[in-house]
């Protein structure tokens, strides 16, 4: 069987149910694809084992960019490029420079995280999401579960572990 | 274990499910726009068009247009930039600052406060470059361009042009910061739609699918977007009052700018989210969702900051006396007894008076009195502005160059352009963008509904 086209799908109503549901999921030995939820769940991170988002160290290094940059800028132009005396201040009046460097640290650690958020999850106005189940963006909770990479599992075996783990429905789903 | 506080009130009643939560919100999206709805889009879009011409003639015939003299070089339109940029402020504090402290009760108010300070900062951004007199060459002297001028760069020295880095900077990171907010909620849509609706939800909605790993990332992002998004919001208003602070006019030159400013932003911010939400809630019944708790919340940190305004205004008059300065104390008695007394006591009315009445309850938890006091503040903090600005200005170092500003047709126009472009703005936000984060809502219904306390 193919990878990544046919799916069993757990349906869950409440979130604390969901939470259980996973760890109990994963104990008994189904690899779980991955959950499709309405709003962020707290603690489902953890229960699916992803390691924490290495978001925040984009957002450090794009702001350190910035720094420099704004830094560099201010110097070239007002000490290299054009000296000029304003109000009697040194070329370089780094107390002046602050704000601007502030500023252009906070543009660039933001338009930086938020660049690198948009390619990691692939978010892109012409993306085409497959949708397990409409309901995932309304009020359920969706566990998907890949037939092919549980072969070791047979098919009834998986939706019983569902059921038993508070599903309200376990359904098919297949992608061409 | 379900924990519920016998002290907080439910933040969403009504017994609402999730799948309710959805439908509430979603069908303003997907209903036929109502006729009071067209009404209200028209008469903005009207008094767009007619501040447009307003603008047109000023740009035609110069700023001259204006009622500026030799003597008051600012009044009108710094008064208006300074105004809209503080109205701004409440969104980013309730996105940004009500995250950090974990505030549950900003989930229901903060996407439409956040379009607010993205409507507002677009009109506060309309009056410098207006005042350039020609915008078109505007980015030459306001962003660090080469030119054939001889690459005579801009004045890094000049809080001025930290204002053009300030604003642009604030502007654009809420701007993603509210994006990233819209994209599940426009999933949501696109999810129960069919046909052209879907097309173009499915666009915006950037091909969200809620996997457990893009949600964690989400939460990352908003994390850390909240926490750039504070101290810029805080720097962004201390640059806007350091345009004033770090001149030698009396009544400008004080280190109390700053927080004063900022606290005063934040004031004037929330009276405008209460005046906007006020009406939305009552029009599109969202009285569940923004509830009187939530209005006592936001009324309760206006007479927070309210104080403090009005504490900062005791503390000038108090220093410019101890200081000594001649030209110091003069500046000020002149702004309660001069020629602009009514614009000073104005604004000591509304701003330090009518804050205070919300110590009583029945009138901080009244709809009718909340909305009349939002106005109140609101015109208030216009006339802060307003006094420190042109009353430091139009008594010169030498008498000879005394004079007065009069507002003309023209100031007047450019202003009533800017509030056809925040209400056509928010009208159009109102229609076809989810006025409230459902799925914020949703994630904290199950701990905050009144169903859990039953």
């Amino acid at each position: 069987m193919e990878r990544d086209t046919h799916f069993i799908l757990g349906v869950y109503d409440d979130e604390d149910v969901l939470l259980h549901a996973v760890t109990e999921v994963r104990n008994s030995g189904v690899k779980i694809h991955e959950v499709y939820s309405p709003y962020p769940v707290h603690g489902l991170e953890h229960a699916l084992g992803y390691r924490r988002s290495r978001l925040p160290i984009a957002a450090f290094l794009f702001g350190l960019l910035g720094t420099s940059l704004a830094i560099t800028m201010q110097v070239y132009m007002l000490g290299i490029d054009w000296p000029m005396i304003i109000g009697g201040k040194n070329y370089l009046a780094y107390p002046d420079f602050v704000p601007v460097s502030f500023e252009l640290t906070v543009l660039l650690a933001a338009f930086g995280m938020v660049g690198v958020f948009m390619v990691s999850s692939n978010l892109k106005p012409w993306a085409l999401p497959r949708i397990f189940d409409a309901r995932s963006t309304d009020d359920k909770h969706i566990m998907a579960i890949d037939i092919a990479n549980n072969s070791a599992l047979e098919q009834e075996k998986i939706k019983e572990i569902l059921k038993s783990s508070g599903a309200t429905e376990v359904n098919n789903k297949s992608f061409e | 274990m379900q924990v519920t506080s016998s002290v907080r009130k439910p933040l969403v009643t009504g017994g609402k499910t999730y799948h309710d939560v959805t439908h509430d919100i979603a069908r303003h999206v997907e209903n036929k726009p109502t006729k009071a709805w067209f009404l209200a889009f028209l008469a903005s879009a009207g008094t767009l068009g007619l501040g447009f011409i307003a603008i047109a003639a000023t740009l035609w015939e110069g700023i001259g247009m204006w009622g500026l003299n030799k003597t008051v070089g600012w009044a009108w339109d710094i008064t208006n930039f300074v105004w809209w940029v503080g109205i701004g402020h409440a969104g980013t504090l309730i996105s940004a600052v009500l995250l950090l402290f974990r505030q549950k009760w900003r989930t229901s108010i903060n996407r439409a406060a956040e379009a607010m300070t993205i409507f507002a900062v677009i009109c506060a951004a309309m009056f410098p470059i207006i005042h350039m007199g020609r915008p078109w060459l505007g980015a030459y002297w306001a962003l660090p361009l080469p030119n054939t001028f001889g690459s005579l760069w801009v004045n890094f020295n000049s809080p001025l042009l930290w204002d053009v880095f300030a604003i642009s900077t604030y502007f654009s990171v809420s701007l993603v910061f509210w994006y990233i907010g819209l994209i599940p909620d426009f999933a949501t849509i696109r999810d129960r739609a069919t046909g052209l609706r879907k097309t173009i939800y499915g666009a915006l909605s950037f091909g969200w699918d809620g996997a457990a790993k893009t949600w964690m990332r989400y939460e990352s992002v908003s994390l850390i977007l909240a926490g750039l998004a504070t101290p810029l919001v805080l720097s962004v208003h201390t640059i806007v009052s350091f345009d004033f602070a770090t001149s030698v006019i009396p009544g400008w030159h004080t280190t109390i700018f700053p927080p004063y400013f900022v606290a005063g932003a934040i004031f004037s911010g929330f009276a405008m989210v209460l005046t906007l939400m006020i009406i939305t809630r009552k029009v599109y019944k969202l009285e569940d969702y923004i509830t009187m708790e939530h209005i006592e919340l936001m009324n309760i940190v206006i007479i927070i900051t309210g104080s403090i305004v009005g504490i900062a205004y005791i503390t000038e008059f108090f220093i410019a006396w101890y200081s000594g300065v001649e030209a110091e104390q003069y500046a000020f008695i002149n702004r309660a007894t001069g020629p602009y007394w009514w614009a000073y006591w104005s604004m000591m009315t509304c701003n330090v008076i009518s804050p205070q009445l919300f110590w009583f309850k029945k009138i901080r938890t009244s709809i009718v009195a909340t909305f009349i006091l939002s106005l109140v503040v609101n015109i208030g903090m216009w006339f802060e502005r307003f006094v420190i600005i042109v009353t430091s200005l139009h008594r010169d170092f030498l008498p000879s160059s005394w004079a007065m500003f009069y507002p003309t047709l023209s100031d007047v126009g450019v202003y009533v352009f800017t509030f056809g472009l925040f209400f056509t703005c928010f009208f159009l936000f109102a229609k076809f963008f989810p006025v409230i984060n459902m799925a914020e809502v949703k994630s904290v219904l199950k701990s905050s509904s009144d169903k859990v306390s039953k």
